[in-house]
């Protein structure tokens, strides 16, 4: 295990200057460094999913036991995507090398490492495409030092190897794509750089795992039917003890008006349990108040998806069972709760992919007559969309004074913002819930917002390092709301920030915490029937209860 | 010293060479002001439409522009109707400003970090590249509009209205064209900018430094037949004339400096297809652009659409009957 790096030895080795040379000559000294990596997948969870060269392997060791014929199945592999997908066809040849996105990656400002520049994490791919499929690669690749005169080279294990090591450092989190003349997106390369690896077995752990228990249990975290049903129970004595109302969810209801899906974080792990907690309180208030029926589902009980990290099939497969739940329980339409690369995939791939969903009505808020125009056809709406409709036409009691004492920032979700443009929704939600709202610096939010460094299926324990480096820039900018405006609260509405963002605050900014926006939107609601709350849902007193 | 510019280098001034030779030495006015010139065409339309189309055949399976701003959801939340277009009309105008505008460039930031008690990661607007960048594309659209007047005849009136703004600095004869000078000018930046930024240094390759140099060549040869050696124009017009009406004519009194340009012009020609020069034909293809953002509101159909293997309904419950039925949960079979 490698050590630790504190803070100040991590911000030491930063240094955006590269050294002289050709990018390529260094190709042979990439080592898989400890820290920088995420162990490779377990044979069983591989095998699960019938998913090629299932095995035991370890990135470190020199043979990485793949099949004799990997280089043709890479070749193969490329060939067919370069079919499918215009996106990497184009982005493989329009690249000039301008130098715009070099700067933008949160994984290059944490790191300095050259080769997380976005441009150079393409090239390590588009040097292989050069070689191998363009015209020019080819005509050069017959003259003695022509190839690499053209920036191509072939595909050899060493090229194998830092391919995997730096398609594993890159988020997709498309921040780059924003700067872009040509809107080359390195999300979409790394997407097809991981759809190879997978062809010849090259999984992680922390993604092929999770894709296997989703595909089993429901879930990424293998939570059984009735483990999932306990976690709930205990989030509902813990909201009974706060404000005296039970908020009892149902379960696979036939005939619901919504299906609620929400990352299964939320459910496992502070403090996303809260932001569960949250979503609780306001169907049950919705419940009493309008009668509206909302059902969770412990078949379909994962908002998230891996296999989007996995290859475009994987993600087909787990993605399937919301429609699929939706239509066998016969309900109207499907509500989201907060998570990033799940909007992403519901948003841009959802209705392709597994619609149409004709078996579901265009999704109509029954409280207030809003029709979701902007969902008419995949029959699913964000949950901030959501709460923010009920709140602009007055249906819910909110106690803004109970969030009194949280001075929030908001950190936008890369998927959210630059998948789907959901910006002002959480933003309109938090300002009705809370007092003391402070942006981040303009060029950190929004659609230039920065990745927590952990997307992508890379929030693993084994490549802290890596994540903290990539947590820098967003980190940067929380700490200088910190200092200016005294901020203690990181609101966001994704499930993997929730996790990712603590371990940053904790590394970084330790006087923050990290807040799902339900969870604000539980603490201000006011349950009908609710007794005198003096705590929040974390079980600290409100503000204002502090001596009682 | 760096192989990545010098080889791009000793190619372009080879080049040189090889053209200014050849006709002043061996007399080679009819390959190179003939024969290579029409080949070069020919290899560029067939190259240009045979790349354009190898992108078109290729799929779009989904929907996913990368959207920068508000997205159109609740009717009164307002949308960024140029970032986060839900329409073609909306579409069009994010392509129109990403082509003519080059909007996204316009966005971009110098990130800098020092390393002090506040540690501060610093993001300044970086104006520069996008400047050089609409100097340069605009300035070699000019003068290649300018050029047209040698491939017509009478010279339509707009040409002559561009040529008259073009060259409304008037110092001393023949009038000075602010385009090339321009062009000159934006090509060494960017030259500048490839060799001392160490970034930019560091991903350039040998492919990015040969256009430069070559587009450097091609401008000051130019630049050098109009105010230097004063060329026959009379003379090169009847030669352009008679390449363009099928009929090529060599003209008297047309040296080899003239046959250097219009070569250098020639293997422009034919390098651009199989580079990333492309990126003029790849930028109006790109599907994060010029994609509308409204995949939830109006379902894209992919063309390779396959089944896949799931886990169903079914499966799960006959997984877990057992253990759902202890706690509660419905199911659909109780056996």
């Amino acid at each position: 295990m490698s050590k630790e790096l504190t803070p100040d030895e991590a911000l030491d080795k930063i240094n955006f200057t590269p050294k002289s040379g050709n990018w390529m000559d260094t190709t042979p000294s990439v080592q898989i460094k400890p820290g920088m990596y995420c162990y490779a997948a377990k044979a069983d969870s591989v095998k699960t999913l019938g998913l090629p060269n299932a095995r035991p392997w370890n990135p470190l060791e020199e043979d990485w036991k793949l099949p004799e014929n990997w280089q043709e199945i890479l070749h193969q592999g490329i060939k067919e995507r370069l079919e499918k997908f215009r996106t990497f066809k184009i982005f493989m040849d329009v690249c000039v090398r301008c130098g715009a996105c070099a700067d933008k990656c949160h994984f290059f400002l944490g790191t300095g490492d050259p080769k997380n520049m976005p441009v150079l994490r393409a090239e390590l791919l588009r040097s292989v495409y050069r070689n191998d499929f363009t015209t020019a690669g080819k005509i050069l690749s017959k003259i003695p030092g022509g190839s690499r005169l053209g920036g191509g080279r072939p595909l050899t294990m060493e090229v194998l190897k830092e391919l995997w090591y730096y398609f594993f450092q890159c988020t997709e989190c498309r921040r780059c794509s924003v700067f872009c003349p040509y809107g080359i997106d390195t999300a979409e390369i790394t997407i097809m750089a991981r759809e190879l690896f997978n062809l010849v077995g090259l999984n992680i752990d922390w993604i092929a795992t999770p894709v296997s228990n989703c595909f089993k249990t429901g879930n990424h975290l293998g939570i059984q039917p009735h483990a999932f049903k306990d976690m709930l129970d205990f989030f509902v004595e813990d909201i009974e003890e706060i404000t005296g109302v039970d908020c009892t969810p149902e379960y696979q209801k036939k005939g619901a008006d919504i299906l609620f899906i929400t990352p299964s974080g939320d459910v496992f792990a502070d403090p996303g349990t809260y932001t569960c907690q949250g979503y609780l309180m306001l169907f049950k208030y919705l419940k009493d108040k309008y009668g509206l029926d909302v059902t969770w589902s412990t078949y379909a009980s994962e908002g998230g998806n891996f296999g989007f990290f996995t290859s475009h099939e994987t993600m087909k497969r787990l993605n399937a069972k919301m429609y699929a739940e939706a239509k066998r329980l016969g309900v109207k339409w499907i509500l989201g709760g907060e998570c990033g690369h799940m909007w992403r995939v519901i948003h841009q791939y959802m209705d392709t992919m597994n619609g149409p969903a004709d078996f579901l009505e265009v999704p109509v808020n029954p409280i207030t007559g809003t029709v979701f125009e902007n969902a008419r056809s995949t029959k699913m709406v964000h949950i901030t969309e959501f709460t923010a409709d009920l709140i602009k036409h007055n249906k819910l009691e909110l106690d803004k004074s109970r969030n009194s004492n949280r001075v929030i920032t908001y950190h936008d979700s890369c998927n959210t913002s630059r998948g789907m443009g959901l910006l002002d929704e959480p933003r309109y939600v938090i300002n009705n819930v809370c007092d003391n709202f402070y942006e981040m610096p303009s060029n950190t939010i929004r659609e230039q917002t920065f990745c927590c460094g952990s997307g992508s299926g890379l929030n693993a324990g084994e490549n802290m390092e890596l994540r903290m480096a990539g947590a820098l820039p967003r980190a940067n900018a929380v700490k200088y709301v910190h200092e200016k405006f005294g901020v203690n609260t990181l609101g966001t509405v994704c499930a993997i920030d929730r996790a990712a963002l603590s371990t940053l605050c904790e590394y970084w900014v330790p006087e923050v915490e990290v807040y799902g926006i339900h969870e604000l939107v539980g603490n201000a609601l006011i349950l009908p029937g609710e007794i005198k709350r003096t705590q929040d849902l974390r079980m600290e007193p409100l503000p204002g209860m502090e001596e009682e | 010293m760096n192989q990545k510019y010098l080889i791009p280098l000793t190619t372009v001034f080879l080049l040189f060479l090889i053209a200014y030779t050849g006709v002043q030495g061996a007399g080679l006015q009819v390959f190179f002001g003939i024969v290579f010139p029409y080949l070069a065409v020919i290899a560029f339309l067939g190259g240009f439409v045979y790349k354009v189309f190898g992108w078109a055949s290729s799929a779009v399976p989904f929907r996913i522009p990368t959207t920068c701003g508000q997205q159109k959801s609740l009717p009164w939340i307002k949308q960024n109707c140029i970032d986060n277009p839900d329409t073609p009309g909306k579409v069009f105008l994010r392509m129109l400003l990403e082509i003519f505008l080059f909007r996204s460039l316009f966005r971009n930031t110098k990130a800098a970090f020092n390393r002090n008690e506040s540690n501060k990661l610093a993001y300044s607007w970086e104006i520069f590249l996008w400047l050089g960048a609409l100097a340069f594309h605009y300035s070699l659209l000019v003068v290649i509009l300018r050029h047209l007047r040698f491939f017509t005849a009478p010279v339509p009136a707009c040409l002559t209205w561009l040529e008259y703004f073009d060259g409304i600095i008037q110092l001393g004869l023949p009038g000075i064209f602010i385009s090339g000078i321009v062009l000159l000018a934006a090509t060494l930046f960017l030259l500048a900018r490839r060799i001392f930024d160490t970034k930019v240094s560091y991903i350039s390759q040998a492919a990015d430094y040969f256009p430069l140099f070559l587009i450097i060549a091609i401008a000051t040869s130019g630049i050098f037949m109009r105010y230097f050696t004063k060329v026959d124009v009379i003379g090169i017009k009847t030669f352009t004339m008679g390449l363009v009406t099928f009929s090529p004519v060599i003209p008297q009194g047309v040296g080899g400096l003239f046959y250097a340009h219009i070569f250098m012009v020639s293997v422009l020609f034919i390098y651009f297809p199989l580079s990333k020069l492309m990126h003029m034909g790849g930028v109006m293809l790109s599907p994060t652009r010029n994609m509308a953002n409204n995949t939830r509101a109006k379902r894209h159909v992919n063309p390779w659409n396959y089944d896949v293997k799931t886990h169903t309904y079914e499966e799960y419950e006959d997984h877990f009957r057992d253990k759902m039925i202890e706690a509660g949960l419905p199911v659909d079979k109780k056996e």
